[in-house]
């Protein structure tokens, strides 16, 4: 009978949905988010709005705790949940959670740090215009939303067509975001015209990686691609060139030498919270989706792989590390660091041990909280053109506002390694991880890395304390309470898990298994 | 004999409070800051009252029981690490009870004193403060169960006393004698710590019963060497030769201070140490030689540079110096002897503080003048400190029926009865020191209270106002009767302690030496009355070598310059040249590497998005080159 025929071939995957409740959520919560816009009023929109984000992502956390312990594949072999998944989607909530108090702020700007119209031209009268009125973007929520949901099931992904889907889910609504700034709209634009254009490019290595892939294994599915490497009957150049093109795309959006060129742009032209958002989440996000596909697809060509990235961990801490130093603005500085940092993140990818894993994942949680805090103070120091950025204006400011350059020391240093931070914790995970897997010259080059870029931590530093106070040094807002709430959340979280790191350290070394 | 402690039970479970209220008190002082400026004396007196009288409480707890071998607790796990555990535990027991006692029956009085002595400082609050905090870490150096608990209080008192020393930072000789203090401190404190590194080494733990039991399995050479390194953390705080230079400048600080940090406790941690260590000093021959060696030269050389000197509290520092090298001699001699050691420091306790009191007094009086020279006749005009003043005096050179006599004679004595001929020489010093003490003392006294004034202009001396005076009163009825009292009593209390001695004197009989020591010290005292009855020049006068030598402190400051000062400075001299010239050198270029490196690097961020394109498929093409040449190779 037709109609059998029909059922049987038509048969829905079995989805097991308190598995991918988290993700379910989240994209549940954006669609409601794009109604709210459309019905709410709209006075009511932004507390509506923020409320909803909150709990969304609450419910999302929760639905990660309740689903802890659990290992299966499923959604037709789609999506895999099990511990470093889990983890990472926690992470991806707790600090897009945190991104997302930085990002509701208004109290330092009447309507926040986004403008209401982000088509307007810019520089045009009616930019100038809509940059004064209060009202601000409440469609950032949805996009917010939408974008943490895409990491999630980025990090879960399983098969590398449902990896590309979330992929490209988290990076539109980001390179929107990017446009989205209040203040210096034309960098703003800039930053995002960039950011889509090249991860449009990286995105087609990425595709080009996955039919070659394909080619080789005929199948797009980890546990496919892991029995098919070496097995395969196919020419093996099919399966190397694929690896590195998909390596490409997601080292692309770690954001590693050389595919980290649009990153100082985009965080310097990129709304703060914004900004924050990417270096926390995005990274969190990049380097689960590189960790599966390292560890669970392709483990087996580790030998032959994994001289290739250690060059590019190498080249991006030294990149990182030398171009930090020359570094004017504290958006570009914090940008550099940020590639210097997602090199020594793969070093401890790259022990491919259970250590390695542990470790990097603990590295992504404690450099986010940090980051987090760190582009929360750049968000306060402002005069009333907005954020001063220059490094010149952030001269004497220790006399200015003690509190927030302690607080920002403390984080730089924290970024530098120093013992009592989560910093030093985390690097020092990770280099353990990698000498224990004999990866030493990465780790040679890591402490030699870490030593140049600490030097313009410490002039940030100096400069903050020592100057003097000059006429440009720009007074520190009061934060509203959103935003002391960020900035205390990270600041603290980069104390604890610099003090009494094992709770966390116990936690990812339980999480530390793949499913395949 | 095997070392046994019963754990704590009932009311001595509480003992830790004898710590915790002078140290709350002291971070109530020192963190409210001028919110507490009115009533901090009153709390900072007061809660050095409530712990006197725990102390009490817990003794009589102790005098009742049978076993009075000592009860422990421990508090909390301080350093859990892999094969080494120390907790955070105390251990009271007779030696600790009259410690205790002594700390906080003498504080008492002291803190209520200076309540009164400072009450023109704006510092006061602060003052007191740091003297809590010094009453909570000395209670911690005595009550510990183990030689770090014992550290870390001898390091907290260590703080309090640099603190202190430095109170008036802003007087330089003061800033520098608290310097002075530390670094020579640190000489004394290195030495400790590698004794108890020796311990966790050789025994692996650090708890007096483990460490006492286990001596007697170490070799000798160890046993040696763990009881000189003690010895050099005694001799460092108890300012005993060679490192005695930093106690008399530590006069620099207030007067309270003084009587409390710098003669009647702090100072005699090291005799707390060698007592409490008793079992590695009995072990080693050796290193009780060296104890009574160290005790006698510094007696002699307290009592000799005393003589020269014209302040009023250099003269009693250089007598505090003295005085303590007979008990490291009593210690070093060992037996029944520690119990003399320990009696003299109870006694000396009340009698030097008694002293530094009056002496402050004499100075509250004189505008704050300490040159004896300029004193005189302040007997007439200061009544209660001048009778108090007398009985210390008295006391400190032995009189009977005072306290001093049946501290100090016994230790001469026991000198005297040490084996060999070592016995009669020292003996001989100790015998020696008492007539000196008489004689130093004596011109201290006379030319202080005596003769006709030698003021200078615009002095109206006057008799101190009753808080000051309560605590001397009782401080010289404690110097009058503590001496007799104790003799009898506490080498029995400290039996448990320090095991039980046969008395036993066959060279001299008791009455000989007391007839000896009683002659020397008339004779030194007889010399003193007859040369400064009649007052002294106004200046220095020009000397024979041996008192230009002790005005110089007998050239020990040159020494220690020569010894330690100059080598330190041409070491770092060389070390700054070496890091001028050589580090520095090469850190420099390495930096104008990585600088002109980044600058040229930066001009690849051209802000082009064609150049970015273009560098990432640059990379493509260099990543799937490399992949192809790893797989190929």
């Amino acid at each position: 009978m037709t109609t059998d025929i029909a059922a049987e071939t038509l048969k829905l995957p079995s989805l097991d949905y308190a598995a991918l409740a988290p993700m379910l959520i989240l994209f549940g919560v954006g669609c409601v988010g794009v109604l709210v816009e459309a019905i709410a009023p709209k006075k009511a929109r932004f507390p509506v709005q923020l409320v909803l984000a909150v709990l969304g992502i609450a419910a999302s956390l929760t639905a990660i705790v309740l689903a802890a312990g659990t290992e299966k594949v499923t959604a037709a072999g789609a999506v895999a949940v099990d511990g470093p998944g889990l983890f990472l989607q926690g992470s991806i909530a707790v600090l897009g959670l945190v991104a997302l108090l930085l990002i509701s702020e208004r109290s330092l700007e009447r309507g926040g740090a986004f403008v209401a119209q982000a088509a307007v031209t810019a520089n045009s009268e009616a930019d100038r215009d809509q940059a004064t009125r209060g009202s601000g973007a409440t469609e950032v929520y949805p996009l917010i939303i939408f974008s943490l949901g895409g990491m999630m099931l980025f990090a879960a992904a399983n098969d590398l067509l449902t990896m590309f889907v979330a992929l490209e889910v988290f990076s539109l609504p980001l390179y929107l975001l990017c446009a989205m700034a209040r203040r210096r709209r034309l960098l703003s634009q800039e930053a995002a015209l960039k950011y889509f254009l090249l991860g449009a490019f990286a995105s087609a290595f990425f595709l080009f990686g996955i039919a070659l892939v394909y080619g080789y294994a005929g199948r797009v599915d980890f546990a496919g691609i892991h029995a098919a490497v070496l097995d395969s009957p196919n020419d093996i150049a099919l399966l190397y060139i694929g690896l590195a093109m998909v390596a490409i795309g997601l080292l692309f959006k770690a954001a590693l030498a050389p595919f980290h060129v649009w990153t100082p742009d985009v965080y310097q032209g990129a709304p703060t919270p914004v900004t924050a958002l990417m270096a926390a989440c995005t990274k969190v996000a990049a380097f689960g989706g590189l960790l599966r596909v390292l560890y669970v697809a392709f483990e087996r060509s580790q030998w032959d792989y994994r001289p290739v990235l250690g060059a590019i961990a190498v080249l991006t801490m030294l990149v990182g590390a030398v171009l930090a130093v020359t570094q004017t603005d504290i958006k570009r500085l914090l940008a550099y660091s940020s590639i210097a940092n997602a090199g020594y993140v793969l070093v401890g990818v790259l022990a491919i041990s259970k250590a390695g894993l542990a470790s990097s994942l603990f590295y992504l949680v404690a450099y986010g909280f940090s980051v987090l805090a760190a582009f929360g103070i750049v968000t306060l120091v402002r005069d009333a053109d907005g954020e001063a950025t220059h490094l010149s204006r952030w001269a004497g400011l220790g006399r200015r506002s003690p509190l927030y350059a302690t607080l920002f020391t403390f984080l730089l240093l924290a970024f530098a390694g120093i013992p009592l931070t989560s910093g030093f914790t985390a690097k020092f995970g990770v280099f353990a991880a990698a000498i224990e897997a004999d990866q030493t010259w990465l780790v040679i080059a890591g402490v030699i890395t870490s030593a140049i870029i600490a030097f313009p931590y410490l002039r940030v530093v100096v400069m903050m304390w020592l100057s003097e106070p000059g006429e440009s040094t720009p007074a520190v807002s009061l934060p509203g309470a959103l935003t002391a709430a960020a900035v205390t959340i990270g600041a603290a979280a980069t104390l604890l898990l610099g003090i009494v790191p094992q709770p966390l350290l116990d936690m990812t070394e339980n999480a530390a298994h793949f499913v395949r | 004999m095997e070392i046994e402690f019963a754990a704590a039970e009932g009311w001595l479970h509480n003992v830790w409070l004898l710590i915790a209220v002078p140290l709350v008190s002291a971070a109530i002082l020192l963190l409210l800051g001028k919110r507490a400026d009115k009533w901090g004396h009153w709390l900072g007196a007061g809660s050095v009252g409530v712990t006197f009288v725990l102390a009490l409480t817990f003794f009589f707890q102790l005098r009742g029981m049978d076993e009075r071998e000592g009860v422990e607790l421990s508090l909390f796990e301080y350093l859990p690490v892999a094969g080494l555990k120390v907790d955070f535990g105390l251990l009271y027991d007779p030696l600790a009870a009259i410690f205790t006692l002594l700390i906080t029956g003498v504080g008492f009085l002291i803190h209520v004193y200076a309540v009164g002595y400072m009450s023109h400082d704006p510092g006061r609050r602060r003052f007191f403060g740091f003297f809590n905090l010094f009453v909570a870490a000395m209670l911690l150096l005595v009550l510990g169960n183990n030689f770090v608990m014992l550290y870390i209080g001898w390091e907290g008192v260590g703080l309090a006393s640099y603190l202190l020393i430095s109170f008036y930072f802003d007087r330089p000789a003061a800033a520098t004698a608290g310097k002075k203090a530390f670094l020579i401190n640190r000489v004394g404190d290195a030495g400790f710590a590698i004794a108890i590194f020796l311990m966790f080494a050789t025994l692996g733990t650090t708890q007096y019963d483990e460490v006492f039991n286990g001596v007697g399995q170490l070799t000798g050479a160890t046993v040696t060497a763990m009881g000189l390194l003690l010895l050099l953390g005694a001799c460092g705080k108890s300012g005993q030769f060679p490192l005695h230079t930093w106690l008399p400048d530590a006069m620099e600080g207030p007067t309270p201070v003084s009587a409390l940090i710098h003669a009647a406790t702090m100072v005699t941690a090291g005799v707390y140490l060698i007592a409490r260590s008793h079992p590695v000093f009995d072990a080693s021959e050796t290193a009780q030689a060296v104890v009574v060696t160290i005790g006698a030269i510094t007696l002699l050389i307290g009592c000799i540079i005393g003589c020269a000197k014209d302040d009023i509290k250099r003269v009693l520092a250089y007598s505090t110096v003295s005085q303590i090298g007979y008990m490291f001699l009593a210690v070093g001699l060992g037996g029944a002897a520690y119990a003399l050691g320990l009696i003299h420091l109870l006694a000396h306790g009340f009698f030097k503080a008694g002293l530094f009191l009056g002496a402050g007094s004499v100075m509250h009086g004189m505008q704050d003048q300490t040159d004896i020279r300029r004193f005189g006749g302040l007997a007439k005009h200061m009544r209660i400190t001048w009778i108090t003043f007398l009985l210390g005096y008295l006391a400190i050179i032995g009189l009977p029926p005072l306290s001093g006599f049946f501290s100090k004679d016994p230790i001469i004595h026991s000198a005297f009865e040490r084996h060999g001929w070592s016995g009669w020489v020292l003996g001989s010093v100790a015998l020696i020191g008492a007539g000196l003490t008489a004689f130093y003392m004596t011109r201290l006294y006379v030319l202080t209270f005596h003769g006709k004034p030698r003021w200078t202009e615009g002095q109206h001396p006057h008799e101190s106002p009753p808080v000051m005076t309560i605590p001397l009163i009782l401080l010289a009825v404690g110097s009058v009767a503590a001496g007799g009292l104790m003799a009898t009593s506490v080498p029995g209390w400290l039996e448990p302690v320090l095991g039980e001695h046969e008395e036993h004197h066959a060279r001299l009989s008791e009455w000989t030496v007391t007839a000896m020591t009683m002659a020397v010290v008339i004779l030194g005292a007889g010399l003193g009355f007859a040369l400064f009855r009649r007052g002294t020049a106004l200046q220095e006068q020009p000397a024979g070598p041996l008192v230009t030598a002790a005005r110089r402190n007998l050239y020990f400051d040159t020494l220690n310059e020569v010894v330690f000062e100059l080598p330190g400075k041409l070491l770092t001299r060389a070390l700054v040249f070496l890091d001028n010239r050589g580090i520095d050198g090469v850190v420099n270029g390495l930096a104008a590497t990585v600088g002109g490196g980044s600058g040229r690097l930066r001009r690849a961020q051209t802000g082009f998005v064609r150049s970015y394109a273009l560098s990432i498929l640059g990379g493509a093409v260099l990543v799937v080159a490399a992949m192809m040449a790893v797989t190929l190779s």
